[in-house]
């Protein structure tokens, strides 16, 4: 079948917490790790992948413990973030000596069905240090698909590769996922996850965040409460302004000039330039205040 | 132990620029030994000073330290390890057969050199040879688990290697007589003392205390190797 499940999962190194009491289960299909850097899913990845052991908490695949089984590597294929694989071996060496340590029947018709799979074909008779960041990214796709595996991590799988290079390993996620496989990918860039995911999770400063699909995380995302600095000629009267219409949930002036927090985005920005005609004031600067990234995460965990 | 491993590990080792090094050191003392030969220099008493000198207290942790790091250092360095720990293998497995790798270029690289030398010098039936040969193996053994072990724990293996054989063994345990039971190269040189009957070789230890205690190393390294391996943390970003 190929299901993890994350049981309230949390890891610390020393007085760091990591990974905070972390609960999910990921089934077939592609399921997209959304969150800044730093944020525990590098972590949470390896500990998926068997290769550090949970604090607190249990991690399974089809209900059977990861940690310290290495058995379950029949089933689970793992795409490291790093770069480096055997440089000096030619992608097929690189492959068959994989498919040679899975102990797999015929391992060369393996290693030659999983190169095929991704397209390397035609470079696998050349030493892996020769090779493209996207050749190499394939490289270790093919040698985490050597023993068919039901479950594929994927750790930041993206990062590093030109637009054609992303397309292309876009459309072999999704081709895998097509096959039944439980595909899970890593990535701070909420783009990515929307094009490739039918389910998202998302995890900021080691907690879970939010879970379902894209539609749900963008709404999620643009329905929060909006920080805007503005500079106009009269702040006093725009502020009266906008508090009597009700379009914000808190108004501020200061020496820099009004800092408004409106609840609803797109309703606030259609508005404010009809408010502030209407009161005579005129606007000289509107820009929102907390746009970046991470206060879009730190939002999702205050709620 | 795993062919593939053994495989992937050989040819990492040999196809590193630091390859060049294992070669270097028995061809210094090579050189050195048919230089004596030679010119006549081969004394009994120069020879074993040579062999024991350059072959047990330099060349013997120094090339262990290159191969004994080396078989897992740079593959957790970089990363590769992964690949091997994500298959169905036991962490037992990989250790051994790393060990093992350690061990056989150990004996290429300076047990065949030091008997090699010492038969050049003083003759391949002089029990000086074997005596030297199986001291260098059983020194090589140990430091081969102890700076493999090393590297699992450290990132600095190798300083922390350079600096327990170049500090620890050659100035405190040349000075301290009470300290000679905590190096490896004494156990090494103990058992080349009761092997052969040259005079001119005197360590003035016991060679059985010295089996014991690289039993215990060997064993306590490597089991340190294994327990290790299974919580491998590599570095991320994250």
């Amino acid at each position: 079948m190929g299901v993890i499940t994350v049981e309230n999962v949390s890891r610390w190194y020393g007085n760091v917490v990591a990974v905070n009491g972390i609960s999910m289960t990921i089934g077939p299909g592609v399921t997209g790790l959304l969150g800044p850097n730093g944020a525990g899913k590098s972590t949470l990845i390896h500990m998926m992948g068997g290769f550090l052991e949970p604090s607190a908490g249990a991690l399974k695949i089809d209900g059977q413990d990861i940690w310290g089984h290495p058995e379950v590597y029949r089933h689970i294929g793992l795409v490291p973030e790093r770069e480096s694989a055997y440089d000096f071996l030619t992608g097929e060496q690189f492959i068959l000596a994989m498919a040679r340590l899975h102990k797999l029947p015929d391992p060369r018709g393996a290693a030659r069905r999983a190169i095929g799979l991704v397209e390397m074909d035609y470079a696998a008779q050349r030493q892996i240090g020769t090779y493209s960041k996207g050749m190499k990214q394939r490289i270790k796709m093919a040698s985490a698909l050597v023993h068919d595996p039901a479950v594929l991590l994927l750790d930041e799988p993206f990062n590093g590769m030109d637009p054609r290079q992303r397309l292309q390993l876009m459309d072999l996620i999704r081709g895998m996922a097509e096959q039944g496989r439980t595909i899970l990918f890593s990535s701070h860039i909420l783009e990515e996850v929307e094009r490739l995911a039918t389910h998202i999770e998302v995890v900021v400063a080691g907690r879970h965040a939010a879970s379902g699909d894209f539609r749900e995380i963008r709404r999620l995302m643009t329905d929060r409460a909006h920080v805007f600095s503005l500079r106009s000629s009269d702040d006093r009267a725009l502020a009266a302004a906008v508090i009597a219409d009700g379009s914000a949930t808190a108004v501020r002036v200061t020496d820099q000039g009004l800092e408004v927090e409106a609840g609803d985005f797109a309703r606030f920005t259609r508005l404010l330039p009809r408010l502030a005609k209407e009161s005579g004031v005129r606007l000289r600067e509107v820009s929102p205040s907390d746009e970046s990234l991470e206060s879009v995460f730190s939002y999702l965990v205050e709620k | 132990m795993n062919s593939t491993i053994a495989s992937l590990t050989l040819r990492g080792m040999l196809g590193r620029r630091r390859a060049v090094l294992l070669f270097l050191l028995p061809a210094v003392l090579l050189g050195l030994s048919v230089v004596l030969a030679a010119t006549g220099y081969d004394t009994l008493s120069t020879s074993t000073g040579v062999l024991h000198a350059f072959g047990i207290v330099v060349l013997l942790p120094l090339l262990a330290l290159i191969v004994g790091t080396g078989v897992i250092g740079p593959e957790i360095d970089e990363g590769q390890i992964m690949y091997v720990l994500t298959k169905p293998i036991s962490r037992a497995s990989v250790v051994l057969t790393k060990f093992a790798c350690a061990v056989g270029l150990v004996v290429v690289f300076a047990v065949v050199p030091v008997w090699a030398a010492s038969a050049i010098m003083v003759g391949p039936e002089s029990d000086v040879s074997w005596a030297f040969a199986v001291g260098a193996l059983q020194g090589g053994v140990v430091y081969a688990a102890v700076f493999l072990a090393l590297a699992v724990v450290s990132r600095n293996a190798v300083t922390i290697g350079l600096i327990y054989a170049l500090v620890w063994e050659s100035m405190i345990g040349g000075f301290v007589a009470g300290s000679r039971n905590l190096s490896i190269q004494s156990w090494a040189l103990s058992s080349v003392d009761a092997l052969t009957s040259a005079t001119t070789v005197n360590i003035g230890s016991s060679a059985t205390t010295g089996l014991i205690l690289t039993a215990i190393t060997v064993t306590a390294a490597l089991t340190l190797a294994i327990t290790k391996l299974r919580t491998l943390t590599l570095a991320t970003a994250d």
